[in-house]
């Protein structure tokens, strides 16, 4: 397939994907505002009187039947403008740009983190079923999926920041004693690195460490089964049996008959892990105080303020649209026949 | 492999694969909390550092607090348990370092200090006075609600004389005037830099001090970073007070409750504001951490009977839920003991002291008596409500409230209503039959808790309360001076009526609790029940 055809592939999958995100916008817009709740009495303060909270509501432009109102919403994101998140005082632009980057860090770092240790453990529990590995495998498993992230996250923290005092105190980002990184990609590992700043490096990803442990034990788990399952799979397929009886080593069976094929449920489920650590996120930002996007989700949720949920919805849409072409180009990188077919 | 070997392994690699990491990076201990600097954390957050906006949260209020000066403040007074209290009755002097009021006490007129600076080094005059409460009365919204609490109402009531010289002009003689200067709403602003900065669309410029503060007060802010942390430095210049005893104080948002425990415990962070009574609890017998629980003033956490649900028009039926409620098992088990008892009071009123004790306590004979005198000997349901951001004491509450109701018959089914909703359900609609309230007042006089809770239609009158001679007595007093010889036998009256007519039926006086590390001293009460930091200092 050559290059040409497949950037207009990705292309037409992009362009599929604008009614998914304008039908997301409506739908978003249409919820947000048939929530009970007034933002108007909420934002216009404890002792606001009636002529107080109409003015809020001129303010907020919440006086304008829907129709407008959306007109208006979307006449405002044309031109890139996502409104204020009152509940913060601050542009939903602005803090989707802080709070994104701060939640995908964690995110795909504990992906990865996740990625290392259960690939390799699924591999090894499927070519040695019932060893002390694949025990190993079924613990970690079952402790993942059965011990919920807040449980997870609050049981660190009590041994290793106050039983032990090994971890920093979990507040935030960074330690106190440290300033945030030229923002480049927003990740303050990376950004630190750029800076070639190893202290501040190592500041962050000790403020990292607990958060990403506890997200990577929620997260391990399901790819450890599904390798496991798919690698139990592949290695008792008509292929995996003739490649042994040709003689080939048992390195290259593994590798390049079995693993490769069993990949292609892996990253499925890694594309649905991706979506669920997003929303185990909220938990996990809550209790170490890390200024992530889940919260501030939440907490705009919980108020009603609908610029901050329908930035938030719309972020995550364009995201999600973002991963499910990326989990499809690597489709066609992995296996052939998907390219091929079409 | 048998079973030990197997747990052995597992715990090894578990353990080692969480230690690699960690174990580089931690020996950086938790000495963030030092003589310069304090570290207090909350769960909050800070969304504007201007008061004045709409929008603004509570605890965005303290930046208010910190950072700018108003006219008057008030004084210091030691409490019982030796811990301080900001003082209601001693109003003392902050940007004005004088004052006098008219014979007639319409008229009062302010000297300012000289020596007061706003923070580029610009004298504090009083223009900057006028524009500043004129501000606070043109924006809507909460500060001109809270403004007119101390009768002033309009731009034409202020006048700057000459630079040193403010006078305030009321349309009658208030005793809320002056105290209600010494709020967080009527701060002085530096007009020229917010002048500056104003446009057409946005002429008292909340566009730009909602970020930038323009003040005189004894912090700058030096870092915002919202949803994270606020970062107050002192400036060394400021004219109206001792000198804060921090160089630096960091504000920094946890969310969660456990969190913050942790880091007072550990004793990473000076403090810990506003923390839930079964810590304070907890955590008062902790070596290394100190708490201070001061009752809030002019608060009471309430169970409201709505009059117009029809079974609660009659007085009856409220006054027997008033004696069916177990106040004790209540106060030990959402309370946690901390707060004062509001039940089990006298028959007769007498003192005008408040809160006070209502004559109610659980007595479930004469709640039952009461309940076959009326129409409702048979019982009726009810949904029992309470907002579910205050559900750390409204659940148990309202669970053994519900025990109570169901002695004399009374079915309650509890329902839970989320926070944003809370305002416009209960306050604003007021139509909930029956719920958990928690009114405090800011100014510290009986009849201004009253003014909010029983005249039909006021904000925190949830429950529809009318009484005409309850009305006219407030009103005859909200503004009499409490010397004046009317004003003693008309609160007590008012006391009377409400323990009789029982719309509001008092529970405890809740407690305001912060955790203090071992070290850090100065810190005093105040009934905006946000943190002052200038007052605290290293021991």
């Amino acid at each position: 397939m050559s290059l040409g055809v497949k950037s207009k592939r990705v292309l037409t999958r992009l362009l599929q994907a604008v009614p998914t995100v304008f039908g997301i916008l409506v739908v978003c817009f249409i919820l947000t505002r048939a929530l009970p709740g007034d933002p108007a009495a909420y934002f216009a303060g404890d002792m606001a009187d009636e002529a107080s909270i109409e003015q809020v509501r001129e303010n907020l432009g919440l006086d304008q039947p829907l129709p407008i109102q959306f007109v208006t919403y979307v006449g405002d994101l044309l031109q890139g403008d996502l409104g204020v998140a009152i509940s913060t005082g601050q542009t939903v632009t602005q803090e989707l740009a802080k709070r994104l980057p701060a939640s995908l860090e964690l995110t795909l770092g504990a992906l990865l983190l996740a990625l290392t240790i259960a690939v390799p453990l699924g591999v090894l529990a499927a070519t040695r079923p019932n060893s002390w590995v694949d025990h190993l495998c079924r613990f970690l498993v079952t402790a993942g999926v059965s011990l919920p992230t807040f449980f997870t996250g609050l049981a660190l923290l009590y041994v290793f920041y106050y039983l032990l005092g090994w971890a920093p105190p979990p507040m935030g980002r960074l330690d106190m004693m440290f300033l945030p990184p030229e923002s480049i990609t927003g990740f303050y590992t990376i950004d630190s690195l750029i800076a070639g700043d190893w202290a501040l490096f190592k500041a962050s990803l000790a403020q990292m460490a607990l958060p990403l442990i506890t997200l990577a034990l929620f997260t391990l788990a399901p790819i450890a089964r599904m390798t496991r399952a798919a690698m139990l799979q592949t290695l008792a397929s008509d292929y995996v049996r003739t490649a042994r009886a040709a003689g080939l080593s048992r390195r290259r069976v593994l590798i390049t008959y079995a693993f490769r094929n069993a990949l292609l449920p892996v990253i499925t489920t890694l594309g649905m892990v991706f979506s669920f650590v997003l929303g185990a996120n909220v938990l996990v930002e809550k209790v170490f105080a890390w200024p992530g996007i889940g919260s501030f989700a939440v907490e705009a949720l919980v108020v009603s303020d609908y610029a901050a949920v329908q930035g938030f919805v719309l972020s995550m849409a364009l995201l999600f649209v973002a991963l499910n072409l990326l989990i499809d180009v690597t489709y066609t990188l992995i296996d052939p026949r998907v390219g091929e077919d079409s | 492999m048998n079973r030990r070997n197997f747990l052995k392994g597992a715990t090894t690699l578990s353990v080692g694969a969480s230690l690699l990491p960690l174990a580089q990076l931690l020996p950086r201990a938790a000495q963030a909390a030092s003589n310069e600097t304090a570290v207090v954390v909350f769960g909050g957050t800070i969304n504007s550092l201007d008061i004045h906006r709409s929008g603004t949260n509570r605890a965005s209020y303290q930046v208010a607090i910190n950072c700018y000066d108003r006219l008057v403040s008030f004084g210091t007074k030691q409490t019982a348990d030796g811990s301080f209290s900001y003082d209601f009755s001693n109003v003392q002097p902050e940007l004005a370092e004088s004052w006098e009021i008219s014979d007639d006490g319409t008229v009062m007129t302010f000297k300012i200090r000289k020596d007061a600076t706003f923070w580029d080094g610009k004298p504090v005059t009083a223009h900057d006075v006028k524009w500043s409460l004129d501000r606070a009365v043109s924006l809507g919204g909460f500060p001109t609600v809270q403004m007119k609490a101390g009768r002033l109402e309009s731009p034409d009531q202020f006048k700057a004389i000459d630079d040193q010289t403010f006078q305030i002009t009321l349309p009658f003689p208030s005793k809320l005037a002056l105290p209600d200067l010494a709020t967080p709403i009527p701060i002085i602003i530096n007009s020229e830099v917010a002048k500056a900065n104003a446009t057409p669309d946005d002429p008292w410029a909340t566009e730009y001090l909602h970020r930038n503060p323009a003040g005189s007060g004894a912090f700058k802010v030096m870092r915002w970073n919202a949803g994270e942390q606020l970062v107050y430095e002192r400036n060394d210049n400021w004219a109206c007070g001792p000198l804060p005893g921090y160089q630096r104080v960091m504000l920094r948002e946890v969310p969660a409750q456990s969190t913050r425990r942790a880091l007072i415990e550990r004793g990473s962070v000076s403090a810990s504001q506003n923390i839930p009574n079964k810590d304070a609890k907890e955590l008062a017998e902790k070596q290394g951490v100190k708490v201070v629980s001061t009752p809030i003033e002019n608060c009471i956490y309430s169970l409201c009977t709505n009059l117009d649900f029809e079974p609660f028009k009659d007085k009856r039926v409220r006054q027997a839920v008033a004696w069916s409620i177990p106040y004790e098992k209540i106060f030990e088990q959402a309370a946690y003991g901390q707060g004062v008892p509001m039940w089990g009071g006298a028959d007769q009123v007498t003192s005008i002291a408040w809160p006070q004790k209502s004559p109610y306590e659980q007595n479930l004979e004469k709640a039952r008596a009461l309940m076959a005198q009326t129409a409702y000997k048979d019982g009726f349901e009810v949904p029992l409500s309470f907002n579910l951001s205050v559900a750390d004491w409204a659940e148990p509450t309202a669970l053994l409230i519900q025990q109570g109701l169901a002695e004399i018959g009374i079915k309650a089914s509890i329902e839970k209503i989320p926070g944003a909703n809370w305002r416009t359900i209960a306050l604003v609609e007021k139509k909930l039959p029956l719920h958990l309230e928690n009114f405090g007042g800011w100014l510290n006089t009986p009849d201004y808790y009253f003014f909010w809770a029983y005249i039909k239609g006021n904000l925190f009158n949830s429950y529809n309360y009318d009484n005409p001679e309850m009305a006219k007595l407030i009103d005859d007093t909200l503004d009499m001076a409490i010397s004046h010889p009317d004003y003693a036998p008309n609160v007590t009256r008012m006391i009377e009526i409400a323990f009789d007519d029982i719309p509001r039926i008092p529970l405890w006086q809740p407690t305001l609790n912060v955790a203090f590390k071992e070290g850090v001293e100065g810190y005093e009460y105040w009934f905006h029940r946000q943190m002052d930091i200038r007052p605290l200092k290293p021991a």
